[in-house]
């Protein structure tokens, strides 16, 4: 019997000319679009230490978890300009993806989620060339000392404009949510 | 053996010189499943170089005989060959009865009771040529779908799934023209690359019915066939023309044989079908056109003692997806299914863009047979199937309009076969396969769905039947097989570790990239598997079926190694490289009745499938990207159960009635709940008036009722939604609400010349547009079903 198989193997594998393939072990897939991690940076308008918001997720869709930091509380009475950046870094060096995302600016949307017990008013102040929202830059203002959540979502092709996350369809790229302390 | 015939008919050809010879040995030759009678038959008596050939009544008369035992071989161009021992004493009549022709390069099967390929105790369904052609807009799954115990696994509603009393993808196994359909078909959205235009009959086996092809069909097989040719000088053909309302489609196909009286002849096949965007009731499914094109062409030499057939066809079809159904994270899931309508709905476009599908298959294969006089019939097959799939997702930067995964499938098959020259009685088949597959999954930039492998499987069987009687035949198989894979495939190390597959699998490991491992690992199965079956007549009208069958299915390539984000479905799906043997026992009996005015059948069944693979959620995985369901492939046992019912009463000669209705139950009997994606229990009640004096008026008034699906396994989920602040059940699982459908259908002919016939066909479905959603449609948790379609249709034959 595994003489006979092997002789049909060999067969094949002469007939058939396919044996250059059995060697050649395929090359790795490095995800192209995979973004690993986002960055808001909050920088206090009068000047000051800027607040690092980050959450990190190395392995993708894979098992582990995203890490998520936050470098200092916020404070009242102080407006921040905030930009996010987006990076792949299973690249080296890293990929900054937000380039892509401002150039398809009319495709994508970031989308604030404020919690409910949080009071900041957050705003966008960049446009696609449509004078639609993009997100990438924002403006947030602490209106009162309090915590809660807030969540950065990018949306891909969402209908823009649009009423809001529930109805704007399209896919999610990122959600990140972070737990934000304003004293 | 074949010298101990040898002598034999050399011993008689011996005697027959001493004797008184004068007698005559007469009768008639008649086609042993209709009765009628075949002129052009060849009889010849061994050892005496004499051959007769029937008149046109069949009829035969073979003089100056001796009184003894000739063996006497009786053929037919389309039939098998058989060979007969008859004792001639004084002039004697004896009639011949011949079987079609089993195994001819024309086609598979003539005559679906009696079928050298397939089963003889499992009951069959057929869809004819003429059946077949009202589906010509749709595809090889709708046309199943109209035969009880056929459902479909549906992804929107131009991929189309066949599922055979609740099984489908790598359950199901397609036979097209004589060679098994490798195409990705472990996908549950990866429709069968067979253009139903092609085809000229279908035939359903509802078990492992085709040991000749293989061995793990645990649901079920499919038989398609393009048309047989005749022995005669001959140029016929076909032209069909299509529009729908739906969709704003076209169709057209076109068929062109060419044949000769020498056995010589050539089929050419064409078919172009074009959808824009279907709609519901309400509103348009944007990015769901398809465009598809076919053809094939076979050219062949069919002679009494041997022949050859030549058979290429190509296959591509673009499919676009539901754009809304195109998402991220569980909380746009959520949103989607939250939603009454689609959140995206554009204008209407024959325009397919991106999330779509773009498939092209090509198959090729060569067949012969040779008869080998006394030893039977020996057959030889070569086929290539060349299958190339592209996913397109939705992507960003230098990546636009790139596939995301982008597959080739090249599968070699050579098979040789022996179809045994027996008795009257009995049959006996035996063969061997060897295949060779090769998966290469280019780099698209998104990691490989499924890894680059190597498969190597090597086939033997032996199927053999003996008819005890007039009203009993006995059969039975076996099949074994051996399969070797070699894969290389890419783990992420995070996966890799969290499975302990460091420790079990350490050997695999060729080397580390960073965050990815590349493995190879290298399986081997062997499979046995079996039918045992039993068919008795009662008389003219019953007759009962039953049928045991043993399959083993090796896991496919999607159980074995997945591990990461389905795009289409939004989810993570992991596989088990620690998977084995599938092993499947259906018990089927049917009850058969069939007369000309009222007609049924009764086909319960039960299929235990040990170490069953299903996939289901388990948990949810937060990730950059938002939260995602994540669904794993485990080993169960599982359990079928159902009745399939048939009838039909013709009322008076011109108007009949159709019934329909199938009900089955998956288990999960180890964990004592339902199987997922089970068809609901269904009914189609027809009612159709023919009337043959003017001009073949057809009409036919349909109504299909689906009840709700009522057992199904709880996958809902709860997910955070920030906007509101609020933990969500999405639910994934919940079957939409019974629903009726009225379909009409009508067919009328007109005689354009002696040869040719123009037949105009109009159809309605859906008649009062009602919006529904179907249970085994995958896009039912983002819009409705279609909307009413207005179809007509324009065929010539010439």
């Amino acid at each position: 019997m595994k003489k006979i198989y092997f002789l049909t193997k060999v067969l094949f594998t002469l007939l058939l000319g396919s044996c250059s393939k059995d060697n050649k072990t395929p090359e790795v897939v490095n995800e192209e679009e995979l973004i690993t991690t986002l960055t808001a940076t909050l920088v206090p308008e009068a000047g000051g230490t800027p607040i690092i918001l980050t959450t990190r997720d190395l392995d993708g869709d894979g098992p582990n978890e995203p890490i998520i930091t936050v470098s200092s509380n916020l404070a009242v009475g102080v407006n921040y300009n905030g930009s996010i950046v987006l990076l792949d870094e299973t690249k080296s060096p890293a990929d900054i993806i937000t380039e892509e995302v401002e150039e398809e600016a009319e495709e994508h949307q970031f989308f604030y989620t404020i919690g409910s017990s949080l009071d900041v008013t957050a705003t966008s102040t960049n446009f696609d060339s449509d004078g639609n929202v993009l997100g990438t830059e924002f403006l947030l203002i602490p209106n009162s000392a309090s915590n809660g959540l807030l969540t950065f979502t990018l949306r891909h092709e969402p209908t823009k404009p649009n009423d809001g996350l529930s109805s704007a369809g399209g896919e999610t790229d990122i959600e990140a949510t972070f737990t934000i302390i304003i004293e | 053996m074949r010298i101990y015939f040898l002598t034999i008919l050399l011993l008689s050809s011996f005697l027959s010189l001493s004797q008184s010879c004068h007698y005559t040995l007469s009768g008639i030759v008649t086609d042993f499943h209709d009765g009628s009678v075949l002129e052009g038959a060849t009889l010849i008596v061994a050892g005496t170089e004499r051959n007769v050939f029937t008149d046109f009544d069949g009829k035969f008369m073979i003089l100056n005989l001796c009184n003894e035992t000739y063996s006497i071989q009786v053929s037919h161009p389309y039939c098998l060959t058989k060979g007969y021992r008859i004792k001639v004493s004084g002039d004697t009549v004896k009639s011949f009865k011949l079987e079609h022709h089993l195994d001819t390069l024309n086609e598979i099967i003539i005559d679906g009771r009696i079928v050298s390929n397939q089963s003889k105790t499992l009951q069959e369904k057929t869809i004819t040529k003429e059946e077949l052609e009202r589906f010509s807009s749709g595809s090889l799954g709708d046309a199943l779908a109209s035969l009880s115990g056929v459902s479909s696994l549906n992804t929107g509603n131009t991929i189309i799934k066949p599922m055979i009393n609740g099984l489908h993808s790598s359950r199901v196994v397609i036979i097209n023209n004589g060679v098994r359909m490798e195409d990705q078909e472990w996908g549950a959205e990866h429709a069968p690359n067979v253009d139903v235009n092609g085809i000229n009959k279908l035939t359903l086996i509802k078990g492992a019915g085709a040991l000749k092809y293989s061995g793990d069909a645990i649901g079920g097989v499919i038989i398609a066939e393009a048309a047989k040719v005749p022995f005669k000088d001959s140029l016929f053909g076909k032209t069909q023309l299509g529009l729908a309302s739906n969709g704003k489609g076209t169709f057209m196909t076109s068929q062109l044989t060419k044949s000769y009286e020498s056995g010589w002849y050539g089929t050419l096949q064409g078919s172009l079908k074009r959808f824009g965007d279907f709609e519901t009731a309400d509103y348009i499914l944007s990015n769901t056109g398809i465009n598809q094109r076919n053809t094939f062409l076979k050219v062949g030499l069919n002679s009494f003692d041997y022949g050859f057939e030549v058979f290429y066809s190509f296959f591509k079809n673009e499919i676009g997806i539901l754009k809304a159904s195109h998402l991220g994270s569980a909380q746009d899931l959520f949103r989607a299914i939250e939603s009454d309508r689609p959140l995206i709905i554009n204008e209407f476009t024959y325009n397919v863009f991106s999330p779509k599908q773009e498939v092209t298959h090509h198959l090729f294969r060569v067949k012969a047979y040779k008869g080998l006089g006394e030893l039977g019939k020996f057959s030889f097959q070569y086929d290539y199937q060349k299958n190339k799939r592209l996913e397109f997702d939705i992507r960003r930067g230098s990546d636009r309009g790139n596939a995301s995964l982008d597959l080739e499938l090249d599968t070699h098959t050579l098979m040789l076969d022996l179809d045994a020259n027996t008795t009257d009685q009995s049959n006996i088949k035996v063969g061997v396969m060897g295949s060779y597959q090769n998966n290469f999954a280019l780099n698209t930039g998104v990691r490989r769905l499924i890894p680059d492998y190597d498969k190597y499987d090597f086939g033997a069987y032996l199927i053999g039947d003996y008819r005890f009687s007039d009203h009993w035949l006995f059969e039975i198989g076996a099949r074994l097989d051996y399969t070797e894979m070699n894969v290389f495939k890419f783990y992420r190390t995070s996966f890799w570790k969290s499975r302990n597959y460091d420790q079990l699998f350490s050997k695999l490991v060729v080397e580390e990239f960073g965050n990815q491992i590349l493995t190879n690992p290298k399986l081997n199965f062997h499979n046995g598997s079996g039918t045992f079956g039993v068919v008795h007549n009662f008389d003219e009208k019953y007759k009962i079926f039953f049928n045991y069958s043993l399959t083993s299915r090796i896991p496919n390539p999607s159980e074995l190694f997945s591990e990461g984000l389905h795009h289409s479905a939004s989810r993570i799906e992991l596989g088990d490289l620690t998977f084995n043997l599938e092993i499947g026992h259906k018990l089927s009996f049917t009850l058969e009745r069939k007369n000309e005015s009222f007609s049924y059948s009764i086909n319960p069944f039960v299929n235990n499938i040990s170490d069953f693979i299903v996939i289901e959620p388990i948990t949810a995985n937060s990730t950059i990207r938002g939260t995602f369901q994540v669904w794993e492939y485990r080993k169960t046992n599982a359990q079928l159960l159902g009745v399939d019912f048939d009838a039909s009463y013709v009322f008076k000669e011109s108007l009949q009635f159709n019934h329909q209705s199938s009900i089955v139950k998956g288990l999960d009997r180890i964990r004592d709940e339902a199987l997922i994606n089970m068809p609901p229990v269904n009914t189609t009640n027809e009612i159709v008036y023919y009337y043959s004096k003017i001009k073949n008026l057809r009409l036919a008034l349909q109504s299909e009722y689906v009840f709700r699906q009522n057992e199904f396994p709880n996958t809902d989920f709860e997910v955070y939604i920030p906007d509101t602040e609020t933990q969500e059940m999405v639910e994934v699982s919940s079957p939409p609400p019974a629903y009726h459908l009225l379909n009409f259908n009508s067919t009328i002919d007109f005689n354009f010349s002696e040869k040719s016939t123009l037949t105009v066909g109009f159809q309605i479905t859906n008649m009062l547009n009602i919006s529904y959603r179907n249970y085994l449609n995958r896009m039912r948790l983002f819009a409705d079903d279609l909307g009413r379609n207005f179809l007509l249709n324009i065929k010539l034959n010439y």
